[in-house]
């Protein structure tokens, strides 16, 4: 059974090439051979990706960073004032000793230029958003504006002394200086007020004065409040999920339905069971009275302050502190306790030294999830929380609804963000996501 | 010997773990542990062989502290133990799947017990490099358990048992997640550490193979009574009940009625007719209905005329060829189960299924034990 073929080459001789780049059998370099046999199969699996892919850029990318977009672009000055614009952009810093009389009121110029984006502002009825722009910097402006518009049509030259006898208010220095940086569109001035900070008539960047200080301080107060609000979901979570994770099945299918029942309840309705049950004439209290704690006059005020929204955002994150502490601590075998009890190992030592540690992974995940959705919370310090108990996010909903700063409302959200990320950054440095585990 | 002749010799010598009378109930309606009463020997390697759920396992974590006994005394060094927590009775033990804290390397696991009892690092250190070096795994320390092979961290397990040297170790079917061969070897490992150290092992296994080639004694737990306590040779040779019979090894099993005692031998009639002679283990006179038990590598294949007392003609069913020995199935006395070991030497006769064929044994060999219903 013999062929004539000629001796076959140990190597074909287009397979590996000493010098060239490997190819395939008819020629064609490995690399794109294999991109084109898996061509077909990443066109397929990108395909059944693109719905949720275009759902999420339409519905969260774009939304979030139109947002983020506007905390530092804000035109309601420049596209409705374009001649004031415009001399501001020509002549540069005007301190507090500029202006041709050295007060920090500009010249004749800059007041025909206001006087025509007023007449401009009064036919287009921007009045109102150019008087709401400079009014977030320095309040009790946007009367100014609506004022001086509505009396535009009569104004003429000189236009300094026409509308200072409008309104003397045209001959504040620091009114100037804050309409100088409202017609900038890109701006951190809301970064700026976001931090508590101001520009002063110079443009220098100052701390605004004590008693006008807001948003650091609410900025701590939820950081502060929300890492209470997780070491207390540890503190609570840690037994039941324990428990929840040794108990036969029987019996830890009924706890787990009551530690899930709270997740079957709308939010409202939980929150304001807390208010029945802590407010001044509640449930708590009336036992109390009852069994002779706290006298009738001697009510404990438990709701609208700081303690009502602890208490009852404690008890609607618990869930997101039992659950990744239950999966995990349902992977750690009974065995490891019992082997460090017969190694010699008190309870205690057990306990921390080998039960403990296993549970890390799930600590931390639970910690950065009631710590994260804490930092977010709206509603129920919204109802709960009194003047005291108001979280950030409380504020940024105020500024989305009431005031109408979005700018602002979105810088506040965007170092909200921000400050979230850096704790995810260091809880990454410090323990790792991978060893993170949510179930 | 039996459990009940443990109980009597163990009060010549102290023993090191006294079992009396000690019941076990989970939920209050079953005994997992009926009266278990063993003494256990110092220095013994004593194994707890028998299926699951028979007992075996409960009465080792009654032993090291995990579970409280429903009732009776487990005495260890003529000290009662039932209410000193598990760290306090010092006694190692390696558990099935080891148990290795994955968040330690192998020498923190293995400082562990030295560390919760207080000794130096230095002396620490020591300890667990000679730990290490018994179990053959010197460079392993700064591993993680997680980076060994299965073998590797049962040994580790071993080393850690032992390395802060308890007078007793306990071992709940350690071997159970190894291969085979991985499983034999290690056995071999096991039984050298027991004889070197001199420590005590009271072992838990199902598996009669591992229970016969590593223990001093062995006890077969079965529905939570111990079946028979005694050492490898006699209970495979002889055992004092079907259920042992049946459990280790591999067993013919003949039913019979009991037709004449003569002392310890007693004449069998077999329900196909044939009567034969066997060794007496269950009580009863006349009447009796029997299993009579006999080891397939104790029966001879068509003997040669007079060579064995009892002879019984059958018909070879099927050959099995497993190289050091044949097994044949055959007919015999109305079972077609009737297993013979041949053993494959030269000069063998050749066999054929279908073949008439005579079988012979000495009746010492032919136990006639409790019937199975």
């Amino acid at each position: 059974m013999s062929t004539t073929a000629p001796p076959a080459p140990l190597l074909p001789s287009n397979a590996v090439d000493s010098t060239g780049p490997i190819t395939a059998a008819d020629g064609t370099p490995l690399q794109t051979a294999l991109s084109r046999a898996t061509r077909k199969a990443r066109i397929r699996a990108f395909l059944l990706v693109a719905p949720l892919l275009a759902f999420v850029v339409l519905t969260f990318v774009a939304p979030i960073g139109q947002m983020l977009w506007r905390s530092v672009s804000n035109d309601s000055f420049s596209a409705n004032m374009p001649a004031l614009t415009a001399w501001f952009a020509e002549n540069e810093a005007l301190g507090s000793d500029g202006g041709p009389e050295g007060d920090g009121i500009p010249g004749e110029d800059a007041f025909e230029a206001l006087a025509t984006d007023l007449k401009g502002a009064r036919e287009n009825r921007t009045a109102g958003i150019v008087g709401t722009r400079v009014n977030y910097d320095l309040s009790g402006t946007r009367s100014l504006f609506t004022k001086s518009a509505r009396q535009a049509r009569k104004l003429e030259a000189p236009f300094k002394a026409a509308l200072l006898d409008v309104d003397e208010d045209w001959g504040d220095a620091e009114l100037w200086s804050v309409m100088r940086s409202a017609s900038r569109t890109y701006t951190g001035d809301f970064y700026l007020a976001a931090l508590d900070m101001q520009r002063n008539v110079d443009g220098e960047i100052e701390a605004v004065p004590e008693n006008r200080r807001i948003y650091v301080p609410l900025f701590v107060r939820t950081l502060w409040l929300s890492a209470l609000i997780a070491g207390l979901c540890l503190l609570l979570a840690f037994p039941v999920a324990h428990l929840l994770a040794r108990l036969p099945l029987r019996y830890s299918n009924i706890l787990m339905i009551f530690v899930l029942l709270p997740f079957w309840t709308s939010l409202l309705v939980r929150t304001t069971s807390w208010m029945v049950m802590l407010q001044s004439q509640g449930v708590v209290n009336d036992l109390m009275v009852a069994v002779g704690i706290v006298g009738d006059d001697g009510r404990i005020q438990m709701m609208y302050n700081q303690a009502g929204t602890i208490i009852a955002m404690t008890h609607i994150l618990l869930p997101f502190m039992i659950l990744p502490l239950y999966s995990v601590m349902k992977t750690i075998p009974h065995d490891y306790v019992r082997a460090a009890r017969s190694l010699g190992a008190t309870p205690s030592t057990a306990f921390w030294r080998i039960y403990f540690p296993q549970t890390v992974p799930g600590i931390g995940a639970g910690v950065l999830l009631v710590f994260i959705l804490a930092v977010g919370y709206y509603i129920t310090p919204a109802l709960v929380g009194g003047s005291s108990g108001q979280l950030i996010s409380n504020l940024i909903a105020f500024h989305m609804q009431k005031s109408l700063n979005w700018s602002l409302a979105a810088a506040l959200a965007a170092l909200l963000l921000a400050g979230v990320m850096l704790l995810y950054w260091l809880y990454d440095r410090l323990i790792g996501i991978d060893n993170m585990k949510f179930g | 010997m039996s459990a009940n002749a443990a109980e009597v010799s163990g009060s010549a010598n102290e023993p090191m773990v006294r079992f009396k009378n000690v019941q076990k109930s989970y939920d209050g309606e079953t005994l997992v542990v009926k009266d278990l009463n063993v003494d256990i020997a110092r220095g013994e390697f004593l194994t707890m062989l028998g299926p699951s759920g028979s007992g075996k396992t409960t009465s080792l974590m009654m032993l090291a502290g995990f579970e409280p006994a429903t009732h009776g005394e487990i005495i260890l060094n003529g000290r009662p133990i039932n209410d000193v927590p598990p760290h306090k009775r010092g006694i190692g033990m390696v558990f099935q799947n080891y148990a290795l804290f994955p968040h330690m390397t192998v020498a923190e696991n293995l400082a562990f017990p030295l560390q919760v009892r207080k000794m130096s690092k230095s002396d620490a250190a020591a300890k667990v490099k000679r730990a290490l070096e018994m179990v053959e795994l010197p460079e392993f320390g700064d591993r993680r358990p997680a980076q060994l092979s299965g073998g590797q961290q049962q040994r580790v397990a071993v080393a850690r048992a032992l390395v802060f040297e308890p007078d007793l170790v306990l071992m709940d079917e350690p071997l159970g997640a190894l291969d085979k061969q991985l499983r034999e070897q290690m056995q071999y490992e096991i039984k050298h550490i027991h004889e070197s150290l001199g420590v005590t092992v009271v072992y838990v296994t199902h598996d009669q193979s591992e229970a016969l080639t590593m223990s001093d004694r062995i006890a077969v737990f079965n529905d939570g009574v111990i079946q028979q306590l005694s050492s490898p040779d006699t209970l495979y040779e002889k055992p004092d009940n079907s259920f042992v019979a049946q459990f280790i090894g591999e067993n013919n099993r003949l039913q019979g009625v009991i037709n004449e005692v003569r002392g310890d031998a007693c004449v069998v009639k077999l329900d196909s007719g044939d009567e034969v002679l066997a060794e007496q283990v269950v009580p009863g006179g006349t009447g009796t209905r029997t299993t009579l038990s006999i080891r397939p590598e104790r029966i001879e294949l068509d003997p040669a005329p007079g060579a064995c007392p009892v002879t019984i003609d059958g018909k070879i069913e099927e050959l099995i060829y497993l190289g050091d020995h044949i097994r044949v199935r055959m007919n015999v006395a109305g079972t077609n189960e009737f297993i013979v070991k041949v053993r494959n030497h030269t000069g063998r006769k050749p066999l054929a299924a279908g073949q008439q064929a005579s079988v012979g044994w000495d009746p010492i060999d032919c136990r006639a034990l409790d019937a199975l219903t």
